[in-house]
C-alpha cells in the first residue's frame, strides 16, 4: 500500500516526464547502457560458447571462468574501475560485461553440447564442413537454450545498470541514487518500478524473438 | 601494496572482522531462502497450477535492483543488516524455487512407484527418495544463489556502511587508497569461489552414487 502510494505520486508528477532528468531521457540512457553491455558480452560469450560446445571440450575451464565472473562483485568492480580509469562509460561497461558473460557462455556451451548427436552425424555424413554443421545444424537446434542464456544476462544487466548512477552517469539508477541521498522515496520506488518494468519488457522481447527465430520443428519437440 | 590490510579505524572492524561480517550478511539470507524455498517448491510440485504464477512473481522480484530494494526497506528496518539481508534472501528464494522444483520433478515415476510399493508414506518418500535425488539440482541452485548473494552484500555500503567488505570501497574513495578497493573486490571474489567449491564438495559427499563429473552450473 505504502509503496504503491509512492509509485503513484512519482508517476503522476508531471515534472518527472520531461527534461534532462525526465523519464524518457533516463529510460533511453538505461536502454542504451544495457544494449551496449549485452552486445559486448554476447560478442565474447557466444562465439566461445559455440565453439567449445561444438568440440565438447573445456567445460571445466568454462565453469571455472563462470564462477569467477559471478563471484566478482559488480559494485566493487565499478568503484575500483572508477578509481583506476576515471569518469566515463568504460568503468560501467566492465562490471556489466563481467556480470553477463558467465550465463551466456555456460548456457551456450551446454546448449550446443546437448544437441542430439544423430542429426549432427547425418550432417557430417552429407559432407558438411564443421563450420556449417555448427551454424546450420547445431545452432538452430540449440537456439531456444542459447536465447534463454542471453535473456538471463539481459535481465541481470538491466537490473544492475542502475549502479552507473553511482559514478555520476545517467540511467534509471539516477532516481534510485538521488532518491536515496535526498530521502525522496517517491523517486526510489518510481525508479525501481521503471527498472522492473524494463526487465519485464526484456522478457517479452526475448519471448517474441524466440517465436520468430526458433524453427517450428524445434519448438514443437522442445 | 602498502597498507593492503591496514584498514582505517572508521570501518570499526579489522580485516578478518569484515570477512566474518560479510559471510554472515551473505550466507544467512541463502539459508533463509532455502528454508522458505523447500515448502514453496513442494507446493509447486504438489499443485501444478501454482508454479507458473510463482515463477512470474519471482521473475519480477528478481528484476528489482538490489539498491532499490535496500532503499525501500530502510523505511521498515532502518539502516541495518536486516535491510541488506531481506532482499538477498528474496533473490536466493527466486533462484532456489525453480531449481528445487526441477530437481524434485526430475525424479522418475518408476522410482516413486517403487517407493510407494515399499510402503513409504508421502513424508518419508519426500525425505528419503525425492529430496536426495534432487540434491544435485538443489546444490546447483545453491551455488548460484550463494555466489551472487556474497557479491551483492557490497552494495549495502550505500545505505550507511552496511556492506561489510564493501565498506572498504567507501574508504578507498574517501581516503584515495585504491589498494583498499582492490582488497575488497578480490576478497569478495575469493569468498565466492571458496563457497562455491565447498558446495561442490558437499554435493559429492551427499550423492556418493553419482560419478564425480563436474556439472556446469546454469
Amino acid at each position: 500500500m505504502n509503496v504503491l502510494h509512492f509509485a503513484q505520486a512519482f508517476f503522476s508528477d508531471g515534472s518527472h516526464w520531461h527534461g534532462r532528468d525526465g523519464i524518457p531521457t533516463r529510460l533511453s540512457e538505461h536502454v542504451k547502457y544495457s544494449l551496449e553491455a549485452l552486445l559486448f558480452a554476447a560478442a565474447v560469450g557466444l562465439p566461445v560458447g559455440l565453439v567449445t560446445g561444438h568440440y565438447g571440450r573445456g567445460g571445466n575451464a568454462l565453469a571455472l571462468i563462470a564462477t569467477a565472473g559471478r563471484a566478482l562483485p559488480s559494485f566493487g568492480l565499478l568503484v575500483l574501475m572508477f578509481i583506476w580509469i576515471g569518469f566515463g562509460m568504460v568503468p560501467v561497461m566492465i562490471p556489466l560485461v563481467v556480470l553477463a558473460v558467465p550465463p551466456i557462455l555456460v548456457t551456450t556451451y551446454e546448449a550446443v553440447r546437448s544437441v542430439d548427436p544423430s542429426p549432427v552425424d547425418a550432417a557430417r555424413g552429407m559432407g558438411m564442413p564443421e563450420s556449417r554443421v555448427l551454424l546450420q545444424v547445431e545452432l538452430p537446434v540449440a537456439l531456444p537454450l542459447v536465447l534463454s542464456g542471453l535473456r538471463t544476462a539481459a535481465i541481470q544487466i538491466v537490473s544492475t545498470a542502475t549502479i552507473a548512477a553511482y559514478v555520476s552517469l545517467g540511467g534509471l539508477g539516477r532516481y534510485i541514487i538521488d532518491g536515496l541521498y535526498q530521502r525522496d522515496y517517491e523517486k526510489v520506488v518510481g525508479g525501481a518500478g521503471l527498472v522492473a518494468g524494463l526487465a519485464l519488457a526484456t522478457l517479452v522481447v526475448f519471448w517474441a524473438a524466440a517465436r520468430l527465430a526458433v524453427s517450428p520443428g524445434v519448438r514443437r519437440s522442445g | 601494496m602498502n597498507g593492503f590490510f591496514d584498514l582505517p579505524s572508521d570501518l570499526q572492524y579489522g580485516y578478518l572482522g569484515l570477512v566474518g561480517l560479510h559471510l554472515r550478511e551473505g550466507l544467512i539470507p541463502v539459508l533463509a531462502g532455502l528454508l522458505i524455498a523447500l515448502p514453496v517448491a513442494q507446493l509447486c510440485v504438489r499443485f501444478r497450477w501454482v508454479y507458473p504464477p510463482v515463477l512470474g512473481l519471482t521473475t519480477v522480484l528478481y528484476s528489482i535492483p538490489s539498491l532499490a530494494f535496500f532503499v525501500v526497506l530502510i523505511d521498515y528496518f532502518g539502516q541495518s543488516e536486516t535491510t541488506v539481508m531481506v532482499p538477498l534472501a528474496i533473490y536466493s528464494l527466486v533462484v532456489l524455487v525453480p531449481a528445487i522444483v526441477d530437481g524434485v520433478r526430475s525424479v522418475p515415476q518408476d522410482t516413486l512407484a517403487a517407493a510407494r510399493a515399499m510402503g513409504f508414506g508421502p513424508v518419508r518418500r519426500y525425505l528419503q527418495v525425492q529430496l536426495p535425488i534432487a540434491v544435485p539440482a538443489i546444490i546447483a541452485g545453491l551455488r548460484v544463489a550463494t555466489v551472487s548473494s556474497l557479491s551483492l552484500v557490497s552494495v549495502g555500503m550505500l545505505i550507511g556502511n552496511q556492506g561489510a567488505l564493501g565498506n572498504m570501497l567507501y574508504s578507498a574513495t574517501t581516503y584515495n587508497r585504491p589498494a583498499l578497493a582492490v582488497n575488497s573486490v578480490l576478497t569478495t571474489a575469493v569468498l565466492g569461489v571458496l563457497a562455491d567449491a565447498l558446495l561442490v564438495l558437499v554435493r559429492r559427499l551427499l550423492t556418493p552414487w553419482m560419478p564425480p563429473t563436474k556439472g556446469a552450473a546454469r
